[in-house]
């Protein structure tokens, strides 16, 4: 049912501007009822949606470097339409790519928890939940209704705060209006920001933010032009749909697996 | 095991010895089936009936608990008192989200004071206008909390009317009897009046097929055109055959190219 041009939802992080401080982790959390434990020290066990990494340059005093890097779900759209590598190998059709928005939704009541796709994603940006929900008491109030909690033996990841998209539509048709404005239809992280190291918005829209900070390149399934940005395992081709940008080229460089000859080649890859 | 053995050789020596008795073997077997085949008949037939009055009667009977509302709503009579129709209480909020079943603060604008002396409005009034306590209305379409549904993109964008899938409750004069499953805690209405799952009109059920039944059809909006299998197919082919060139529309859902899950799962 595509009415207009598709939508491209994607999102540019800016590295310099990120502090780490996880603001983006909690007001995921929070708005998407993400479960949590007593002990969330295993890594393994937690979910988190987003996720901040700390990234080091590996160089002694002076030259030590660290910066921080957000990771949500890529909502990669692979080498043709839909060919992300978790929605290829789903064998329930749980997780699916919409060609009308490129999100990668994940059905949590579709979903038997044979965590395939968690295989497949290079990103590590999907959870298994080995447990049951359990909130604190009274925490039960402060869930949000738009977003169903998930239950145990089901795989979830970040959603682009799909429920605010549907929220949105229903504003704009209730206006009359079939398309969303920018400002419309943003992720919870994107708001929480308070360094605005995040922004949101439709690739796919010339006038959308995120296409002016990346300038996508459609023949090359959108590899970033500007010669800050660069996206994780780029050469994967799994053709993600989060930009980062940084001007250190270390952090770019870090960005995906390279050989130690190869530091000429990165310049063409990245930047030609 | 020696009783079964000795069992089995009495009936071997009881069918030999009338064997010997008759001097046709055919006459023999008419005998034998005259004993015996009316009474396994008679006794299937109860079987039967039994069984499946069990399965189609009584065991949805003993599945669904009945309730009823708090209070008798009579649909015609407020259909009749308010401007709007069904929006006029059951409306659309500024931001596109649905109201669904008034509050107590809407009823009250007109409710202030007792209208009518029916029983009914006696009660409404006394144990809930008069309190301030919400009227704890059963809701027959209630779904699961992983279900999203926007009367908003139906409504407005679509242009559905109530009826098309509600029914004529506006023309009801009496609420009828709540039904919950035991089981799942969900009304009855979900699954259906039938438990076969037949259904004639859109509201008998509220399935996720009943859903899809208007969604996997890729339709264009405006043109409100269905696509047939056959036309399906014949564009199906268009694409294998010179790929890209088919101007057939297909749903959001790379993997189904229906409509994505993510439409109304969240």
């Amino acid at each position: 049912m595509k009415q207009k041009k598709a939508k491209k939802y994607g999102m540019v992080i800016d590295l310099d501007k990120c502090t780490g401080c996880g603001s983006c982790m909690v007001a995921c959390m929070a708005e998407n009822n993400v479960p949590f434990r007593k002990d969330e020290s295993n890594k393994v066990l937690s979910i988190t949606w987003m996720r901040v990494y700390k990234l080091t340059n590996g160089k002694p005093f002076p030259n030590t470097d660290i910066c921080y890097l957000p990771r949500p779900c890529m909502h990669c759209e692979g080498q043709h339409e839909g060919h992300s590598p978790c929605v290829s190998v789903c064998p329930a059709i749980a997780t699916d790519y919409s060609s009308e928005t490129g999100v990668v939704s994940q059905i949590y009541t579709r979903c038997f928890g044979c965590r395939y796709c968690m295989a497949s994603c290079p990103y590590h940006a999907r959870y298994f939940n080995w447990w049951d929900p359990v909130w604190p008491d009274g925490m039960e109030k402060y869930l949000s209704p738009n977003v169903s909690p998930r239950m145990r033996g089901v795989v979830e990841k970040c959603s682009f705060c799909f429920h605010r998209y549907q929220l949105a539509k229903e504003k704009a048709f209730m206006e009359g209006r079939r398309e969303l404005k920018e400002d419309e239809y943003q992720t919870a992280c994107t708001q929480a920001c308070p360094a605005g190291a995040i922004t949101f918005g439709d690739l796919n829209n010339p006038n959308h933010a995120v296409h002016r900070m990346v300038k996508p390149d459609p023949k090359h399934h959108g590899r970033p032009t500007h010669p800050n940005a660069f996206r994780l395992l780029e050469r994967l081709g799994t053709n993600p749909k989060v930009y980062y940008i940084s001007s250190r080229d270390w952090v770019r460089r870090a960005g995906d697996n390279y050989l130690e000859h190869e530091a000429e080649l990165k310049q063409t890859v990245h930047h030609g | 095991m020696s009783a079964l053995d000795d069992n089995a050789k009495e009936i071997a020596e009881d069918t030999g010895g009338e064997g010997d008795a008759t001097s046709s073997p055919e006459i023999n077997t008419k005998k034998q089936d005259n004993r015996s085949a009316g009474p396994v008949i008679l006794f299937f037939i109860i079987g039967l009936f039994a069984s499946l009055s069990l399965g189609w009667i009584i065991f949805p009977k003993l599945l669904y608990s009945k309730k009823k509302q708090p209070i008798d709503f009579n649909h015609v009579l407020h259909m009749a008192e308010v401007e709007d129709g069904c929006e006029s209480c059951h409306f659309f909020r500024a931001d596109g989200t649905y109201s669904g079943v008034p509050k107590l603060d809407q009823c009250i604008e007109c409710h202030e004071e007792i209208l009518g002396d029916t029983p009914d409005e006696i009660k409404f009034f006394e144990e809930y206008v008069s309190k301030g306590r919400e009227v704890p209305w059963l809701i027959y379409s209630r779904q699961p909390d992983c279900v999203f549904f926007s009367h908003a993109a139906h409504v407005k964008a679509a242009g559905m009317d109530c009826v098309t899938c509600h029914g004529h409750i506006g023309e009801s004069e009496s609420l009828k009897v709540y039904e919950e499953n035991r089981i799942t805690g969900y009304s009855r209405d979900i699954w259906g009046e039938s438990i076969a799952g037949f259904k004639k009109n859109t509201w008998d059920r509220m399935k996720m097929d009943d859903c899809a039944e208007c969604h996997r059809m890729t339709f264009n909006i405006e043109k409100t055109e269905v696509k047939t299998p056959t036309k399906r197919l014949i564009d199906h082919l268009i694409d294998v055959v010179s790929p890209g060139t088919s101007t057939s529309e297909k749903g959001s859902s790379v993997q189904t190219e229906r409509d994505a899950c993510f439409v109304c799962h969240k």
